[in-house]
């Protein structure tokens, strides 16, 4: 796994995934049933046992429901509704009479591996293409069905439309489409986007009622007869395992039924090994926990025995004060720092920190006969059904893989770990298993956001222009979970924020350190571009401070002239979201475009009352533009109050604009508790956080008042929204304490006192 | 382990379970009432929000045994026909992302208007402060409770 997650971005699925004739299933016995009213011009239905579903994504009963497959996993994005909502829309399909359903793990959806903001951006071309395809098939049953050509026939509104009048519902066309001929693409067209009816369009989520109603069903909501309950005891340094336990008064809890051990795996652990540890099953979740609060346990030490995250700090930023490897070169930021009439220097620290979805992570696990069923809130369904082939032994088409709503995930829920724990369980007891990690087992036994040291290091010239820019990142890398071998940073992991730094300075260097992964190191929403925007957001404004410049105006110097910025200039190493350059070019004109209006939009500049300031960050992450204005007023206790938030985005055809101020909205609250309350810290290995009485994370109180989002319009490729509103959110609130304060912010969470 | 007799949504229901069991888990694991939801079990984040009494309380640490009379309200039974009030602003103002917390960030809505039918934005910030929302929906639960509440009025 471990840099898979960003080879997996690379990944498109073919055409042939999409358009390839699965079956035209006749189900049932064909009872002569006409549901269609007699009216020749009009025939609505069809015969109700037929469905026609000419790829894996579309089907059309003879009754005319619609059901269209969501591959994706749904954690709050509302991708569960956005890419149906494109195939709705280019079927011409009646949203109405869609359903949605939930594809389950296989490789033959294509990539469902929901992770790194890239559903809308991998998805919206193909979705668009499956929902045409099967819109041409219907009109040209159509006009077979009435011997006209094809082009007087026209979908519309989950009908076919003759110039004549006469009408066809799609349940009437689509037994007779799916006797069609898959049409070749290249007689595929696609709507003209002034046609569109549902994209870029507002929209519900499909769950709204049953959510709102409690009738939604996460992980832990499902139960098969005589399902059992466990928890886990883990050590509490990663990998390191058991040395001996008692089980006696465990099992003397009421209620418990089997107390057992799980291997553990060592370290590095990789991301789909369990931690291993004592197992408790019980009758009843309660039970379980309390077994697990009789067990006596000794742990092993491991070789992280005596990992402490605030020596760890410490020593990263040691290195990095010094020469590191260089990542990005561009001319000589030594030379140029030493011509430098102006020097800004600052180092800039980030805590550990842990996703914390407000579902814990759980599944149902059934393993029996050499099968295996789990229902879990997955964002990664096939590679936790490899996973579990793997660790069952048993082969891969054995294993089903249910996705439930993920009541959150941020990352942590694409780590299949705690789906293998269950399923081991399940196999041991003979029994269907509901797995719980408890609030303490998620802060506890997390895959943690990379603690980071960072120090950049300006030149400003005798004009005032920026001539060096020297920035060293160290942190321990994702990939050290996996491969001990994995000491310093990745390039995808610098493509988060760090050398793809747009800035138009003739010298750069980028640099890292080598730092030991010792715990378990994972993605988190927006992953290193959260370290990175914030040493760089907050940076930029002390430029603004040293040039004199507004910090607006500030920005737009560095920016430089409108273009494409030069990929050579990027490096080598630069992943661009593992997209080609020539896709999705680093376009500054639309950086500039976001900066201005969010300037218009928050009144920048605006006159504020003592204790109260503006500030601004951008960063272009995951392929999406955004600039960010945050309004503070910091009060004589130093409490921060977050008035307001602008963020200006561009990213691409918004294709569900309701959805994407949802997600900036909920990442400002998120980035919130990055910026303000989170932090892990462990000490001999153990994490001393344990709950939210002491891992902190945003309330309502502390979220912003307001977030006005502001989106470009465009007709740009769509890009995700899911985890750039987190980046510049941190940095631009420290700029605005300082605009209220005078105080410089460079290590999170902010302490002002 | 005891016998409860306990009134849910109206219902009564006899349960066996040991004495300092959780409220929660008495509703999911034996009556498979699921829309109240475990997030921490030390009453820090109001998943399990339920009402007894009208008063919203932590299910996951309110015992079993402390329950007696006392008539217990979930999700599932605040309203018998379609949809309360804060529930259709919760729709009206699509407030859920993920959803997972939102049956508690109701129940405590709903606790709130019923004793306070016109909340200003401390009042809606203190009794709300105890349900957390990772996925950040905090500014959109404002204006559903200030639009239900208007409604009510």
């Amino acid at each position: 796994m471990k840099t898979e997650t960003f080879d997996h971005k690379i990944y498109k699925v073919s055409r042939r995934d999409f358009i390839k004739s699965t079956s035209v299933g006749m189900t049932g016995l064909l009872l002569g049933i006409q549901l269609s009213c007699t009216d020749n011009s009009k025939k609505l239905t069809g015969n109700p046992a037929s469905v026609f579903s000419p790829n894996f994504f579309i089907s059309i009963n003879g009754n005319g429901d619609v059901t269209l497959i969501a591959h994706r996993s749904e954690m709050g994005t509302g991708i569960r509704t956005s890419l149906p909502l494109v195939m709705a829309d280019e079927l011409e399909a009646d949203w109405s009479r869609v359903k949605v359903e939930q594809a389950p793990g296989d490789e033959k959806y294509g990539d469902q591996n929901t992770d790194g903001s890239y559903s809308v951006r991998m998805f919206y071309t193909p979705m668009r293409k499956a929902g045409a395809t099967v819109r041409l098939m219907l009109e040209q049953a159509a006009a077979k069905e009435w011997g006209v050509p094809v082009s007087e026939c026209k979908a519309q509104h989950h009908e076919v439309v003759h110039t004549s009048g006469k009408v066809f519902g799609f349940g009437y066309l689509a037994e007779k489409a799916g006797a069609l001929p898959i049409p070749d693409e290249s007689a595929i067209t696609l709507k003209d986007p002034k046609d569109f009816k549902y994209i870029t369009k507002q929209s519900s989520i499909v769950d709204l009622k049953d959510i709102v109603t409690g009738k939604a069903k996460f992980g832990y909501d499902y139960k098969l007869p005589n399902t059992r309950y466990a928890v886990i005891k883990r050590n509490p340094e990663a990998g390191a395992g058991l040395k001996s336990f008692n089980p006696d008064a465990a099992m003397k809890v009421p209620g418990v039924i089997k107390v057992f051990t799980l291997d553990a795996p060592g370290f590095p652990t990789n991301f789909n090994k369990p931690l291993g540890g004592v197992v408790v099953v019980a009758e009843n979740t309660w039970a379980a926990m309390k077994g697990r609060d009789a067990l006596e346990v000794t742990w092993n030490k491991g070789i992280n025995a005596d990992y402490d995250s605030q020596k760890y700090s410490a020593d990263m930023l040691t290195l990095a004060k010094t020469k590191g490897k260089a990542r990005r070169t561009n001319g000589d930021a030594y030379k140029a720092l030493s011509k430098a009439k102006k020097i800004i220097e600052a180092d800039y620290i980030v805590p550990h920190l842990v996703h914390a979805p407000m579902e814990t992570p759980c599944a149902l696990a059934n393993v029996h006969d050499n099968t295996c069923e789990v229902w879990a809130p997955v964002q990664d369904p096939q590679g936790v059904r490899k996973s579990l082939a793997e660790a069952l032994g048993i082969d891969l088409k054995s294993v089903t893989v249910n996705i439930t709503l993920l009541g959150g995930a941020f990352g942590r829920k694409s780590k299949p770990d705690f789906v293998v724990e269950a399923a081991l369980i399940s196999k041991n007891v003979g029994a269907p298993v509901k797995l719980l990690w408890t609030r303490e087992d998620d802060i506890q036994h997390g895959f943690y956001h990379s603690p980071s040291a960072q120090h950049v290091k300006v030149g400003i010239d005798e004009n005032n222009k920026v001539t060096a820019w020297l920035h060293r990142s160290v942190f321990p890398s994702i990939g050290g979970t996996a491969d001990p071998k994995s000491v310093e940073p990745s390039g995808g992991e610098l493509s988060l924020g760090m050398i793809d730094l747009p800035y138009a300075i003739d010298n750069i260097s980028c640099e890292t350190q080598q730092a030991k992964t010792q715990i378990r190191i994972g993605w988190m929403r927006s992953v290193s571009n959260i370290h990175h925007a914030f040493a760089i957001g907050c940076t930029v404004d002390e430029i603004a401070q040293a040039r004199g410049v507004d910090p607006v105006q500030n920005i737009l110097d560095l920016l430089g002239q409108d273009r494409m910025i030069d990929p050579k200039l990027l490096g080598e190493e630069n992943s661009n979201y593992g997209e080609k350059i020539e896709d999705f070019p680093w376009n500054t004109a639309r950086f500039r475009k976001v900066i201005e209006t969010v300037k218009e939009k928050s009144n920048w500049g605006k006159t504020m009352p003592k204790g109260s300031g503006q500030g601004i960050a951008v960063h272009r992450s995951f392929l999406t533009y955004v600039a960010c204005v945050v309004e503070v007023m910091v009060d004589e206790k130093n409490k921060i109050n977050i008035l307001k938030v602008d963020y200006a985005v561009d990213c691409g055809v918004p294709v569900n604009p309701e959805r994407i101020k949802a997600q900036f909205e909920g990442g400002a609250a998120f980035a919130t508790g990055i910026a303000l309350k989170s932090e892990i810290t462990v000490s001999h290995s153990a994490v001393q956080q344990s709950n939210f009485h002491n891992y902190f994370v945003a309330r309502m109180p502390d979220a912003p008042y307001e977030t006005a989002v502001h989106i470009i319009e465009s007709n740009e490729k769509p890009t995700g929204v899911g985890e750039p509103p987190v980046p510049p959110f941190a940095p631009a609130l420290c700029n605005a304490i300082y605009a209220a304060t005078g105080k410089r912010i460079r290590q999170l969470p902010i302490r002002l006192t | 382990m005891a016998t409860y007799q306990l009134t849910i949504n109206g219902k009564t229901y006899d349960v066996e379970a040991v004495p300092d069991t959780p409220l929660l888990w008495v509703l999911r694991d034996q009556l498979d009432l699921t829309g109240t939801k475990f997030g921490c079990g030390m009453a820090q984040c109001g998943a399990c929000t339920v009402h007894l009494d009208g008063n919203a309380i932590r299910s996951c640490s309110t015992p079993v045994s402390s329950i007696g009379e006392k008539k217990v309200t979930t999700i599932e039974g605040v309203s018998e026909t379609g949809l309360h009030p804060i529930q259709q602003a919760w729709m009206d103002e699509n407030v859920p992302q993920c959803g997972y917390c939102q049956t508690g960030q109701i129940m405590s809505a709903i606790a709130l208007v019923e004793r306070n039918p016109n909340p200003s934005d401390e009042d809606i910030e203190l009794a709300m402060a105890g349900n957390i929302c990772r996925c950040g929906t905090y500014e959109r639960i404002r204006k559903a409770i200030k639009i239900a509440a208007k409604g009510n009025s």
